[in-house]
């Protein structure tokens, strides 16, 4: 991977995610081998938005690569309750880290942000936006059980505000995949999204119905609809309520089936699922450490060449 | 349109931007950020017949010839727009506007969500695609009421 930040999913190609990926799976075979790596570097934590486990990956992975993290702390008790823009934020931090993290609630922010400075910066959530190194570990879970290509994708529940679906969705465009779309209509994928896959010729059906296509599918993305994005409980009720599986669900999948989540899940996978050989979502969410620490080398290692320092490990 | 038929005079010198869409005079003004401060003389007609349109606008700036990438912006509202340099009342270069690869500075984002809308000291930035414009912030794309975001 030849980037200096990463921002969308949109700007990754097969080979770098093959490459992060390869890495990845390099990083989980061997850890010691990584440990240590990047010893004397500084990795900053700017979370505009709550989060617990996108921050403590990142913090983990980053510590176990050697590095030291700073963290910006809540937005209450920042510089940012005063009113300091976003632009200013990261310019002050870059003097502070070798890379930053950013998560924020605007769409488009982590673009601008690596626009201001000069370090690497990863997007970890812009809004309704992107999500992309969230998609990195999607991937690695799907390529450990199925590989990346001739594979059948379902993504279900909140398309429209679902960043992780946004990066996904144009990530698996890279590869050999039919994705099915399955959500009520009020959430279906944002136009900007349909415009980027109709783009690539990717091959792309939406649904109402889960039914319509479980059988088919080697991977079910689940998400979580959330109340506020319905005008009033019931309506959130009736409609959310289509969209939860559960064990029994299950059995009209195949055998083979991946179910996977981004978490935190409420209720539209319920906990007997975890019982049953479907279930990878926590596996995919521990597969966040070995990712990012692949994700963080590669950075690094790109902002270290693009310097002119040699590399030598 | 015959002399007598004139319902302003000719320029000496400028630019007369013809066949712009009916409707859109003043937004072409306010895309080219001309609003008579900088004490040029502007003519603005409105809803003027036209064999190509039927109904057309067409505005003149007394002093100015506009060059090529000012103009190109005017595509996103009105693609139909000719450019005519003039000297010494002689039209003495005729362009058709042609679509820019982006536009900057010009448009707002619709998205209230967008980081451009935040108070951000950003200029706002658009990639032109097939048949609108694209936020490079957040990716929100506009295609039919372009001229509700113009913000110069």
């Amino acid at each position: 991977m030849r980037q200096d930040h990463l921002i969308t999913a949109t700007q990754l190609s097969r080979d770098d995610i093959e490459a992060v990926l390869d890495r990845a799976r390099a990083v989980a075979d061997d850890p010691a081998a990584y440990a240590g790596r990047h010893a004397g570097s500084v990795l900053a934590l700017c979370f505009f938005e709550p989060s617990t486990r996108t921050r403590m990956s990142f913090d983990s992975a980053a510590k176990r690569l050697g590095m030291e993290t700073i963290d910006m702390g809540d937005v209450d008790s920042s510089s940012v309750s005063k009113g300091e823009s976003l632009s200013d934020t990261v310019r002050v931090v870059e003097g502070y880290a070798d890379a930053l993290v950013l998560r924020h609630p605007s769409e488009g922010a982590a673009t601008l942000a690596a626009e201001r400075v000069d370090v690497p910066v990863v997007n970890a959530g812009d809004g309704a936006g992107q999500h992309p190194s969230q998609t990195l570990l999607d991937l690695h879970t799907i390529r450990e059980d199925h590989g990346l290509d001739d594979l059948t994708v379902g993504i279900m529940g909140d398309l429209k505000y679902g960043r992780t679906v946004h990066s996904l969705a144009a990530a698996l465009t890279n590869f050999d995949v039919n994705q099915h779309f399955i959500s009520p209509e009020s959430l279906r994928l944002p136009r900007s999204v349909r415009f980027d896959l109709h783009e690539t010729g990717a091959q792309v059906r939406e649904h109402t119905d889960l039914e319509a296509v479980l059988g088919d599918l080697d991977v079910l993305y689940v998400t979580r609809i959330q109340k506020e994005r319905f005008p009033d409980e019931n309506e959130y009720h009736r409609v959310a309520g289509e969209y939860q599986i559960d064990a029994d669900t299950l059995a009209a999948a195949s055998d083979d089936l991946t179910v996977m989540h981004p978490l935190p899940r409420v209720d539209e996978i319920a906990p007997d699922v975890d019982e049953t050989d479907h279930a990878r979502y926590f596996e995919q969410a521990h597969n966040g450490i070995p990712v990012r620490m692949a994700l963080l080398d590669t950075l690094l290692e790109n902002a270290e060449a693009a310097e002119g320092l040699e590399v030598d490990r | 349109m015959s002399e007598h038929e004139l319902r302003v005079s000719k320029i000496r010198d400028g630019t007369v931007i013809d066949h712009v869409e009916s409707g859109q005079a003043l937004n072409v003004l306010a895309i080219l950020g001309i609003d008579g401060s900088e004490g040029l003389a502007v003519s603005v007609g409105m809803n003027v017949p036209s064999d190509r349109l039927g109904r057309k606008d067409i505005v003149k700036v007394e002093g100015r010839e506009l060059s090529q990438s000012e103009v190109d912006v005017l595509s996103l509202i009105a693609p139909e727009a000719t450019i005519n340099i003039v000297r010494e009342f002689e039209v003495v270069e005729k362009n058709r506007v042609t679509r820019p690869d982006g536009v900057s500075g010009v448009l707002s984002c619709p998205n209230r969500n967008c980081i451009t809308n935040d108070d951000e000291p950003v200029e706002t930035r658009f990639d032109v695609v097939a048949d609108g414009v694209r936020c490079d912030y957040c990716s929100t794309i506009l295609r039919d009421d372009i001229a509700d975001h113009i913000d110069v």
